[in-house]
């Protein structure tokens, strides 16, 4: 009998900024890759207010099931209400794996819900494999991804992982592919959320987020002086980069707090990065891991960041930075 | 009095990893301990609470032994006591197991407590789960990430940023706030002040028994998650180094690189042989 029910990985459909970031579907391709490995069915979990938008993107990306409560109650996102909501779900149907996308929301939210189930969760994870004893192996980065960890849940369930967005790539989409539709009514008996929104305000959207930047510039203390620093933002400007810091550049204020690069900052996920006068503390290393190619310049060859960068230029920051400024005028032609 | 906690750990202080190469495994032995920088940013955070509102602020850690001087760093910088939670049987805890033995000391020896504060995330680990599960743990009410807080009476408003939304959130006493880097610049503890802390600082050390914690409840053994191994990734990476004067570093990096670098930019970045001499 038991033969009879199909395991299950099920993601949550975090759609708070789904045109920014595409987590969900990017996890939902993931999950119909590991699905066959362990004869599993592909299902999302989205809660809130006039999905219909939501649920048919994410069969149209793979879901081959979409839990839906769909509620004017659950319009905000309320990390205490999702959590009720999904640890009632869990526990009626069991889902062997729970994957979430470690957006701000989905690395507040998947802890609380493991917690409540008592099970595992790895945070911020960069893989996830099935091996052969049918267990989720996820790749977590430590130590600022100086180290990665394999970590497994083999007793409790479900696997729970959150995962970084862009990990994985979406599959495209297929409009005339078929899902199964179950909509969970909104229980009676929700608890009142301890907290209150007061307010929520989308903030703009950037021209380019340094996110996003295909070539980012980063500096850092061997820049020297805020006027050297001015440097980098004129050869981001030729290469159509964007400038990030390091927090002693912004500390000393040649940067704003918005281009701080590090764990405190922003994550970034170039083509390529370019370091210049950056030692590498691990705060700072934390950020840049998932940059293709890294090109770091420093005085000193022995620094930390010239160990982890594919191409070590020992030198003086300011020279190079000029010297590519002249290479680059020359070769880029109107 | 309003009655602060403030959970802390002790990380390793390191700017490059002692890796060991030959048995690829980190060489923690060496590397020293520091209050986890997070953990500072929460530890502000109360400070400044104290400074408006008077407070009581209890620190509080798990780890070896070792870890009662970042308590006592803690009582320099203005904590008023530190609890330190060490026993072998606590060792190799998950968050889920960290957030539980936290839990039930901080019920067994702060009772009517009103915030806990926690940074947002560890520079080891870096999981940021600890905190979201302690609020369940204790089943009080609380946000992650936030920036800042205000106290209004019994009522906490707190700002954040979250997936581009710009947030104000409020909820009443007791909770729990995770703090981020962005607002409260640690302050630093002052030679005099850290002498204090060193010679008389109140730090109490409590073990599974002084809990009463059934020690199949917690430590690794209890984990629900596993390592099965870790590794370097660095290692995997070639490196290469270039040297000499500016301007043929810079050829060498295009003569190699420039397919790469015009792909990122977009733009044909051919060389123009008559023009080379211009800089010379």
């Amino acid at each position: 009998m038991t033969n009879k029910i199909k395991k299950s990985i099920w993601v949550f459909g975090d759609y708070r900024n789904y045109f920014q970031n595409r987590v969900t579907l990017q996890l939902l391709a993931r999950a119909r890759e590991l699905a066959p490995k362990i004869q599993a069915e592909v299902c999302a979990v989205v809660f809130g207010c006039s999905l219909d938008e939501y649920v048919g993107e994410y069969i149209a990306h793979g879901a081959q099931k979409v839990y839906v409560t769909d509620h004017p109650v659950l319009k905000d996102y309320n990390v205490e209400t999702y959590s009720v909501l999904m640890e009632k779900l869990v526990k009626t149907h069991n889902p062997e794996i729970l994957l979430t996308g470690a957006t701000y929301f989905g690395r507040e939210f998947a802890p609380r819900v493991a917690k409540r189930l008592h099970t595992g969760l790895t945070a911020d994870c960069i893989g996830l494999e099935i091996n052969k004893d049918g267990l989720l192996v996820q790749t977590a980065p430590s130590f600022g991804g100086n180290l990665l960890a394999e970590i497994v849940t083999p007793e409790t369930r479900p696997q729970m992982a959150t995962v970084r967005p862009g990990t994985f790539q979406e599959i495209p989409h297929d409009y005339n592919a078929r899902g199964r539709v179950i909509n969970i009514p909104l229980p009676d008996n929700l608890p009142k959320p301890g907290v209150r929104l007061i307010s929520s305000q989308k903030l703009p959207q950037r021209e380019q987020r340094l996110e996003d930047a295909k070539i980012v510039i980063c500096g850092g203390r061997g820049m020297g002086s805020k006027t050297k620093f001015k440097k980098l933002f004129e050869l981001a400007k030729i290469m159509e980069a964007e400038v990030g810091a390091t927090r002693p550049a912004v500390y000393s204020r040649w940067a704003e707090h918005e281009a701080l690069i590090g764990q405190a900052g922003k994550h970034i996920s170039p083509k390529i990065l370019f370091s210049f006068g950056i030692s590498g503390a691990i705060q700072h290393t934390a950020a840049i891991n998932d940059a293709d190619l890294i090109i770091a310049v420093n005085k000193n060859p022995n620094a930390a960041m010239m160990k982890m960068a594919d191409v070590a230029i020992a030198a003086d920051a300011n020279q190079i930075c000029s010297s590519l400024i002249r290479e680059l005028k020359k070769r880029i032609r109107e | 009095m309003l009655k602060l906690i403030v959970c802390i750990k002790q990380v390793p202080m390191v700017s490059e990893l002692p890796w060991d190469s030959r048995t690829n495994t980190l060489k923690r032995e060496i590397a020293d301990g520091m209050i986890n920088p997070g953990c500072k940013h929460a530890l502000e955070a109360a400070l400044q609470l104290k400074r408006q509102y008077g407070a009581d602020i209890t620190v509080i850690t798990m780890g070896p032994p070792m870890a009662e001087e970042i308590l006592r760093e803690a009582a320099a910088l203005g904590a008023d006591r530190g609890i330190l939670l060490t026993d072998k049987a606590m060792a190799g805890a998950d968050t889920l197991i960290t957030s539980y033995t936290l839990a039930r000391a901080i019920e067994k020896e702060c009772p009517g407590f009103d915030l806990v504060l926690c940074g947002s995330c560890t520079s080891d680990s870096e999981t940021a789960q600890v905190g979201p599960q302690l609020m369940e743990e204790l089943g009080i009410p609380g946000a992650a990430y936030v920036e800042n807080i205000q106290l209004k009476n019994r009522t906490l408003i707190m700002k954040r940023e979250s997936d581009d939304f710009l947030e104000t959130l409020e909820m009443d006493l007791p909770g729990l706030v995770t703090i981020t880097t962005r607002q409260y610049a640690p302050g630093y503890a002052s030679l005099a002040g850290l002498q204090d802390a060193f010679d008389k600082a109140d730090i109490r050390k409590l073990s599974a028994g002084d809990l009463n914690l059934d020690i199949k409840k917690i430590g690794i053994k209890a984990s629900p998650t596993k390592i099965l191994k870790v590794y370097s990734p660095s290692a995997e990476k070639e490196n290469i180094m270039l040297k000499g004067s500016a301007k043929k570093i810079v050829d060498t990096l295009f003569e190699k690189f420039g397919d790469k670098i015009s792909g990122a930019i977009g733009k044909d970045l051919k060389t123009h042989d008559h023009e080379e001499n211009d800089d010379k």
